[in-house]
């Protein structure tokens, strides 16, 4: 307790009940989670206590999968895709909001991230409807499309906070040198943006992988991992599913331990030296 | 009255005044980097005392001390038979004026007036009073029902002033009130300050780190340097007779003659005269405006060199010259007398305001 | 500073492709909604207000809608009085943790939904780890039934994957204000108590809204929770939609409901955010 208060302002007494309090809600975030991951290993089966018969068996039974690994194949080519649908519109989109003047701003910046807000029901119900309504087939073209929809917004907001950290007499400077507006750019402002918009990359990535509620209405014949889960969570739950749940906790985590940390780096490497 | 007047007046005052608050070989460490090392300081009651340095002199760290923000790593403070440092903040009878203010943003200019009062629950017609008359005194009546953010800095400045001399705190600290101030604005309200801390009669710490700003308001400065105190007297005082050669840099303008004492007699470069000091190597401080442009014959008694103007500043009542002398040595000069860049002109001056001071000793 | 060129290309692909994808899917819906379903299970473009005469006469529609307000007020209210603290925690007390404490926070926030809400699923059993563990204490003899497939499965998975939502913008609320605040308060004689509900309360409250808003309009929405969790008493408005595009076949009925979610959420977002507005001091 005295290493985690240390650090605290001088004039602030240390609270005990702040402190219980503060790890009682990390504990109800994370035990499901290590609850989960011990029983991926458990060799009876989900549920049941305590966890007896350590095994590795159902994670053998997930690397033959094939079902599953052809629906992470899926997975991983929507996200792709829609990692570049995203940031080729969310990059300018923020451009847009930082810098241009222009009537319908403020709607144009509403629109933008009311996919963010919007429970997925309703997008991805109305692109239904719009591929529906145009005859499109629906498939992993289809989920592409709405993941990249409502993932501009994420894009947008991470660029856009990057923007805001750039120093805007660098532009100037460029522009005072003799540069033009397109050499500025890719010469200036995209240099500076780069740790934005790999960490937006990143979002965007981890949220296409997990995605499910826009997926949910758009899905042709093949499954999104997150989908294939679904299945067969409807079918009857197996510890199977456990393992897959642990994998992709591990590289959730990783991932966003690892954006978490370019931001931190886009932060001091704008404000220091 | 004239500011010697007052300032005897002051003086007189506060060597007789009880001390107020009493602060006991503090010293503070912030990990590896030792901010203050063993400063003792007496504050007197109804005393305006300006503690002075440069920024990482440890002044603000020193004011938090008092106010509570900070614990001191060793050291006590005491306010009169009481122990303050081991007091939180909100039970000293301290108060603060922020270098940023540190407005309330969500309540108007009345309600943060009114916060400590209201705090210490007071009756609400107590309180409408106090505030009336508080922000009577800063002028600042007619924005009673405004919010921080619609006034200006300076008016906010005033503000903050009110909030804090409403509660009638026994000391009231002010970290760098007037900095973000422009010049105008500043000296004028450093005339307003000094003449409501009388006028109210508490005593004020006030910390800077602009030494004109000091010398104009204090009744004593205590000069900080690398978390120590050089020189703790009157501005008079501290002008005229620096106690190191820091002190004499810091406050004002001087020349610093380094030269050696023997058998009664000083050599510094080309200029020397008769002193009764010890043998050895010897500091003095010598100030610009004790320099003067002399005639073609020498003045009896004065210590007299020649050299050629190398620079000129012209600072509005008089003009600040370098002027290069025999031997490498150059003097800075205050005069009235323009004269012609590169032209030689004799300066003279009396041995006696050559003031001998000590050397710095290296801090860190 | 910036050509028209430059302006025009930043502003055109993303307009446009909102346009396509955002704007006409909402007005398709829109349209749908005022069209029928034939008996030969074919979408009739005759425009009439059936659908929303059904919505608004049937009892079912209005009961399914308030017990998705009661489980997404319910999700709110928890995930405020679990996130708020710890966001306050996070801001003014973890010092040298505060980085770590906050990855902390935002890593549940992008774990898969569906993996939180099967964890759930498995623990709240009757033969799950919370049951067994309960009998294995000798706390109950038999499985406890309103665990799972129950309204109470639903808020407390929502609460669960939503807390994180609301503890950010708090959060960032928190930190935003500036700690000499903090310390004139104290230096004003008031205690950390007092600071708290005069200063950093108030300075806090637009947080505060975009938190419960995030909780409730992504509550209110929410499908597959109740698909997991919620049994029979557990089904929200959503899921009446989803069955209406899927089984029970009834597109513009579906569309119907959508909209008026859509109307409703909008309405909510716009509300909150004025409010934001009107208690933001800075």
């Amino acid at each position: 307790m005295e290493l985690l208060l240390s650090g605290a302002s001088a004039s602030l007494p240390r609270s005990r009940w702040l402190l219980l309090h503060a790890t009682a809600v990390f504990a109800f975030l994370y035990l499901p989670i290590a609850v989960l991951i011990v029983y991926s290993f458990n060799g009876e089966g989900v549920g049941g206590f305590p966890p007896r018969h350590l095994t590795l068996d159902w994670y053998r039974v997930l690397f033959a999968d094939s079902a599953i690994w052809d629906s992470v194949l899926n997975s991983l080519q929507v996200a792709f895709a829609a990692m570049a649908i995203s940031l080729a519109l969310g990059i300018p989109a923020a451009l847009a909001l930082d810098r241009a003047q222009f009537p319908g701003k403020a709607l144009f910046r509403r629109l933008v991230l009311l996919p963010l807000i919007l429970p997925g029901i309703i997008t991805g119900l109305s692109l239904l409807m719009l591929f529906n309504v145009s005859g499109t087939k629906l498939g992993l073209m289809t989920i592409v499309l709405g993941h990249g929809t409502a993932l501009i917004s994420v894009a947008t907001t991470e660029v856009f906070a990057g923007l805001q950290k750039l120093d805007r007499r660098q532009e100037e400077a460029s522009l005072d040198l003799g540069a033009n507006y397109w050499q500025t750019f890719w010469r200036i402002t995209i240099p500076n943006l780069k740790l934005s918009i790999i960490g937006a990359a990143l979002l965007i990535f981890t949220l296409s992988m997990d995605e499910i509620a826009v997926s949910f209405f758009l899905i042709g014949r093949d499954n999104t991992l997150p989908l294939e889960i679904w299945g067969r969570l409807r079918r009857g739950i197996t510890p199977e599913i456990n393992a897959v749940s642990t994998i992709i906790f591990v590289f959730s985590l990783l991932t966003i331990v690892l954006w978490y940390r370019l931001r931190a780096r886009a932060d001091s490497g704008l404000d220091g030296e | 009255m004239t500011t010697t007047d007052i300032a005897a007046v002051a003086l007189t005052a506060i060597a007789g005044a009880p001390t107020l608050l009493s602060i006991r070989n503090v010293a503070k460490t912030f990990g590896r980097n030792v901010v203050l090392r063993d400063v003792s300081l007496n504050i007197a009651e109804g005393e305006f005392l300006t503690i002075l340095g440069e920024s990482g002199s440890g002044k603000t760290t020193l004011l938090r001390i008092i106010a509570g923000f900070e614990t001191a790593t060793s050291g006590e403070v005491w306010m009169g038979s009481e122990r303050l440092d081991n007091q939180p903040p909100y039970r000293r009878r301290v108060n603060t004026v922020f270098q940023s203010y540190a407005l309330f943003p969500h309540l108007t200019v009345e309600q943060n007036v009114a916060y400590g009062l209201r705090v210490a629950k007071r009756p609400e017609a107590e309180i409408a009073q106090r505030v009336a008359e508080a922000l009577d005194k800063v002028k600042m009546s007619a924005h009673a029902k405004s919010k921080p953010s619609k006034i200006s800095g300076g008016q906010q400045q005033r503000v903050a002033l009110a909030r804090a001399l409403v509660n009638r705190p026994k000391l009231l600290l002010l970290d760098e009130p007037l900095s973000a101030l422009d010049a105008n604005l500043r000296r004028q309200m450093q005339v307003e300050l000094k003449s409501l801390q009388r006028e109210v009669g508490i005593a004020f710490v006030f910390v800077t780190h602009d030494q004109e700003e000091a010398t104009v308001m204090s009744d004593r400065i205590a000069l900080l340097r690398s978390g120590e105190l050089e020189q703790v007297t009157t501005p008079r005082e501290i002008y005229s007779r620096p106690a190191t050669a820091y002190v004499a840099q810091f406050i004002g303008h001087t020349n610093l003659l380094r030269g050696e004492a023997r058998d009664g007699l000083v050599k510094c470069g080309a200029l020397s005269w008769a002193a009764t000091l010890p043998d050895g190597p010897v500091l003095f401080s010598l100030r610009p405006e004790h320099i003067r442009v002399a005639g073609g014959t020498p003045s009896t008694g004065a210590v007299r060199i020649e050299g050629s103007v190398v620079h000129q500043a012209f600072h509005g009542a008089t003009e600040l010259m370098r002027v290069e002398c025999s031997g490498g040595l150059v003097l800075t000069v205050r005069t009235n007398v323009v004269s012609p860049m590169g032209s030689r002109v004799a300066l003279e001056f009396a041995a006696t305001d050559a003031v001998p001071v000590h050397e710095s000793p290296e801090r860190r | 500073m910036f050509s028209r060129a430059y302006r025009l290309v930043v502003t055109v692909p993303p307009l446009l492709w909102i346009s396509v994808f955002l704007l006409l899917p909402y007005l398709l819906m829109f349209c749908y909604s005022f069209w029928s379903v034939s008996s030969a299970q074919t979408i009739v473009h005759a425009w009439n207000l059936d659908n929303y005469k059904e919505l608004a006469l049937k009892t079912v529609y209005w009961q399914t809608l308030l017990r998705s307000i009661w489980i997404a007020a319910r999700v709110m209210l928890f995930s405020l009085l679990l996130g708020y603290p710890l966001a306050y925690f996070l801001s003014f007390y973890a010092g040298k943790r505060k980085d770590l404490l906050y990855q902390l926070v935002i890593i549940p926030l992008w774990v898969s939904y569906l993996v939180r809400a099967y964890a759930w699923k498995t623990i709240l059993g009757s033969d799950g780890v919370l049951n067994t563990l309960l009998q294995f204490a000798h706390l109950t003899k038999h499985p406890l039934d309103f665990l799972l497939y129950s309204p109470f499965a639903v808020v407390l998975t929502l609460t669960h994957i939503y807390t994180p939502f609301t503890i950010l913008p708090i959060y960032a609320a928190l930190e935003h204000i500036p700690r000499n605040l903090v310390e004139a308060s104290h230096d004003l004689g008031a205690t950390p108590a007092q600071t708290f509900w005069k200063v950093i309360f108030p300075l806090s409250i637009p947080g505060v809204f975009a938190g419960a808003t995030f909780a409730f309009v992504l509550s209110l929405g929410d499908f597959l929770a109740p698909l997991l969790l919620g049994g029979p008493s557990g089904i929200m408005i959503s899921n009446i939609v989803v069955s209406l595009f899927g089984a029970a076949y009834n597109w513009p009925l579906g569309a119907a409901i959508s909209l008026c979610m859509l109307v409703l959420v909008v309405s909510l977002l716009f509300f909150s955010e004025r409010l934001e507005k009107k208690w933001s001091f800075s």
